[in-house]
């Protein structure tokens, strides 16, 4: 029977092709608007870290106070003081602090230029806490954090670049005048959005190069990408900048159950007290605990323009469903004499109700290919509205495909609901009179 | 016209009448916000920096290893030499930012040393003696800074501030009585005397943080030293534009290799960097325009097929009126009066959700008030848009025969 109706479906949207051709197109764009907007935000939107995002967590301490702070919130990062003194403590299983770093890289051969590289100052703890996969070699320990080595880790993408991707672990390269040993290569890592490096920047970047320790970092005085100060800038000098207000260290931390956390929130409560107590604070204790998917909600991570974009493209989807309805109402209707005959040569309400709920359907999934078509199209227009490095994450995807479809298809047939069902209610005595 | 017989037949069909009726409703109201949203970016895309932009290139050059500080004012003198000698260069200077750049640093500008005590935050431009020459800006008072007034500072903390230039708007908003010149302000705990006044120039950053004081700049006589390397502005001569711009960097090379000039974005128009600044201003007024355009294609489309449909069921009764001395023009009018007053329940709901969305709007994405203008505005396109799209099913049902009353079918 399914497949009986799905033929007079296919037949009646050829009966009346401007009727037809005006619903597939409601439904295609509709779709289509949705999907392309869906596509940006399930990219910027999703979890970057899906295994492990209840597990770590950035803590924030306000050492700016009340008339300073972010109304109210403590600033985004640490300054050194704090920074070091929760790195001394080491409260949790896994713990690291990373800054964002620009280097400068010679290649070998003679006649080549210098290139510019992005990464990252870390602890060694920062490669399992962040599950980073490795190609060659690996990250490097606690006691080479402690004596400050100049040990680098590259990524794929960087070793591809000096070393065409051979396996360089062992050799030395030079960034900013400093040579380090190479311990690891990482195999292609790129967490979307990179949720750990959110401070004073967007979650969307170009792909890092390098990852080299934070201590050693220090020692060769590799200035913050960015940080943020309050008060007058007083100080001078590296050691100055470090006694500073500023802000610029992300410190993260492994917790692996809710009584490591309560602990941890505790541990930060107190070490708040002490400061206050020390004179250092004059102001209560004001401390965050927020794991990865809390830090990206604060953080607002998910660009304005696209919850805007998908709003209104819902919005839009919404309005071309209430047109299919009115549509699928005159289309059905207009067939009422139809109706009428089969109503009187036995068939029941729910077979007619069924017939026009698939034929509502075959309306839905050409509207469907019309909006995969146009979504294939929309998608290569994202880089109008959104940077390159968000624009890039919007993709066609196989359940994209199938989700496209889908809602195309599901809309079309819950639109269909209300027109069918007044179809089912045409009275077969008063068609056959009229007739 | 008589309404009355209009709403009794509406009365027959209430489920299509409730349709056209709400989708006219959403229509407006996403239609107004549409229209304002796209009118506050073309606002925002379009408010002037203050610089000769299309004569400017700006050059991001990172000095290779770690330069010294002395070494690092040396290069820094070298390459302005060699860019100022160019053959398509009027004039070029060294600093940390430029208008649409979205980087730089901020200061609160004060009348007193307290930090807390700040009236307003402020750019801050590294500039010297050629600034004002090369990014074309207007003084409207006072002087340019003199040779000997540029001090190459180690870090922040040393830069001595001791004279500066401010825009007309942070003059106007430091001292509204039009005395700022020669008066002391403070951007840090030492003073700073204002020794120039430009007419205009926009801050680096285009994101509302910066709404508020957005031509709120002050150019210092400093040069850093701590940073990883320096930035040129440099002003094009007319017509070279292209040539300089492709030769650039190969001059920077031939005369010091030991640099990094991306060859993506080392090297950059101001018009470019004004596009990108400015991208997503410009995708979101052409998404909303493009919506808009197939929001009001798909309901008018929704409302001939909903008319035609009606004048199909009522072929019968049209003919019986037509037969009773009805005229054509009467057959037309009755149809444009359905639809006007279809459309005039859902623009009255469409107007309230208009409003509505605006407050959830401003709620969730920081957006402005929406002025109720544009709800008139968008009343009126709704309200013809109907009247239009019901005219060719009207006419149809206008050029029914009188005849058809005597058919049985």
């Amino acid at each position: 029977m399914f497949a009986y109706y799905f033929e007079l479906g296919l037949r009646s949207l050829r009966r009346n092709p401007a009727l037809t051709a005006l619903m597939v197109m409601a439904i295609g764009f509709g779709v289509a608007a949705s999907m392309i907007t869906y596509s940006v935000f399930r990219a910027v939107s999703g979890n970057p870290i899906p295994e492990k995002s209840a597990q770590l967590f950035t803590p924030q301490i306000d050492s700016w106070g009340p008339q300073q702070n972010l109304k109210g919130e403590p600033a985004d990062a640490l300054n050194y003081i704090d920074a070091m003194a929760l790195m001394r403590a080491h409260r949790a299983r896994r713990q690291t602090l990373l800054y964002g770093v620009g280097m400068s890289v010679l290649p070998s051969g003679n006649d080549s230029l210098p290139v510019a590289a992005n990464g990252y100052a870390v602890y060694g703890d920062f490669f399992p806490m962040f599950e980073v996969p490795f190609l060659y070699g690996g990250g490097w320990n606690t006691a080479d954090d402690d004596r400050r080595a100049a040990v680098v880790v590259l990524s794929e993408e960087f070793n591809q670049k000096l070393f065409d991707g051979a396996n360089s672990v062992g050799r030395e390269i030079t960034l900013d005048g400093h040579d380090y040993r190479i311990a690891g290569v990482t195999r292609h890592w790129d967490p979307q959005p990179r949720f750990f490096s959110l401070f004073n920047t967007s979650g969307f970047k170009d792909a890092t190069d390098f990852y080299l320790p934070f201590t050693r970092a220090l020692d060769v005085q590799a200035n913050p990408g960015s940080n943020s100060c309050r008060g007058h800038m007083d100080f001078s000098g590296w050691d100055g900048w470090l006694r500073s207000s500023c802000v610029w260290a992300t410190p993260w931390v492994e917790l692996d159950s809710a009584v490591e956390v309560a602990r941890y929130g505790k541990f930060l409560e107190d070490y708040a007290t002490d400061q206050q107590r020390a004179g250092r604070f004059a102001w209560a204790p004001n401390v965050r605990l927020r794991n990865v998917m809390q830090w990206l909600d604060y953080q607002h991570v998910v660009p304005p323009e696209s919850r805007i974009s998908l709003l209104v493209s819902l919005g839009f989807f919404a309005i071309c469903l209430v047109n299919t309805i009115g549509l699928l109402l005159a289309k059905f209707l207009r067939r009422a004499g139809e109706i009428g005959i089969r109503r009187a040569l036995g068939a029941s309400r729910r077979e007619i109700y069924t017939q026009y709920l698939i034929e509502a359907a075959t309306v839905g999934l050409a509207g469907g290919v019309l909006g995969l078509l146009l979504t294939t199209v929309g998608i290569s227009g994202v880089g109008l509205l959104f940077q390159p490095q968000i624009a890039r994450l919007a993709h066609l995807d196989f359940s994209l495909v199938a989700l496209t479809l889908a809602v195309a298809i599901l809309a079309t047939v819950v639109a269909a609901f209300y027109p069918a069902w007044r179809a089912a209610r045409v009275q077969p005595a008063w068609q056959l009179k009229s007739n | 016209m008589q309404i009355k017989p209009i709403l009794a037949a509406l009365r027959h069909h209430k489920s299509g009448t409730a349709l056209i009726a709400l989708q006219i409703a959403l229509t407006l109201a996403i239609v107004c916000n549409a229209l304002f949203i796209i009118r506050q970016r073309m606002a925002h895309l379009s408010r002037p920096t203050g610089v000769d932009e299309a004569s400017l290139l700006v050059i991001q050059n990172q000095w290779a290893g770690k330069p010294s500080t002395d070494e690092m004012s040396s290069l820094m003198a070298a390459d302005l030499a060699t860019l100022r000698q160019l053959p398509g260069v009027a004039d070029a200077y060294a600093t940390n930012a430029w208008p649409l750049g979205n980087g730089g640093i901020s200061f609160g500008m004060g009348y007193t040393p307290e930090k807390q005590a700040s009236v307003t935050s402020t750019a801050i431009y590294f500039a010297d003696q050629h600034t004002l020459p090369t990014l074309g800006l207007k003084l409207i008072a006072g002087r340019n800074f003199q040779a000997d007034e540029i001090r190459q500072a180690k870090d922040v903390s040393s830069m001595a501030l001791s004279e500066i230039i401010v825009t007309r708007d942070l003059a106007e908003k430091m001292f509204p009585r039009g005395d700022a010149l020669g008066k002391a302000v403070y951007l840090s705990a030492k003073p700073s005397t204002i020794v120039g006044i430009v007419e205009r120039m926009q801050v680096p950053w285009v994101y509302s943080f910066a709404d508020n004081w957005a031509e709120r700049s002050t150019l210092v006589p400093d040069q850093l030293s701590t940073l990883r390397g320096d930035n040129y502005v440099v002003r094009v001569k007319p017509g070279q534009m292209d040539a300089v711009f492709d030769g650039v960097s190969k001059a920077l090379f031939a005369a010091n290799r030991l640099r990094v000039i991306s060859p993506r974005d080392g090297v950059q128009r101001l018009s470019d960097v004004r596009t990108k600044a400015y991208k997503s201003d410009r995708g979101m007024a052409i998404m909303m325009g493009l919506i808009c355009v197939v929001l009001l294609a798909i309901t008018a489309a929704g409302i001939v097929g909903l008319t035609s449909f009606w004048v199909g069921q009522r072929r019968k009764q049209i003919g019986v009126r037509r037969a009773l001395g009805a005229t054509r023009r009467n057959i037309l009018d009755y149809f444009l009066t359905e639809n006007l007053l279809i459309s005039t329940g859902g623009v009255i709901v469409g107007s309230v959700l208009a409003v509505g969305l605006n407050l959830g709007l401003i709620a969730y994405f920081e957006l402005n008030r929406m002025p109720l203008a544009y709800v008139g505005v968008g009343v009126l396109v709704v309200l013809l848009l109907g009247q239009l799209a019901t005219l060719a099913p009207a006419l149809r049902a206008s050029r029914v025969s009188p005849v058809e009353a005597t058919r049985s079918v």
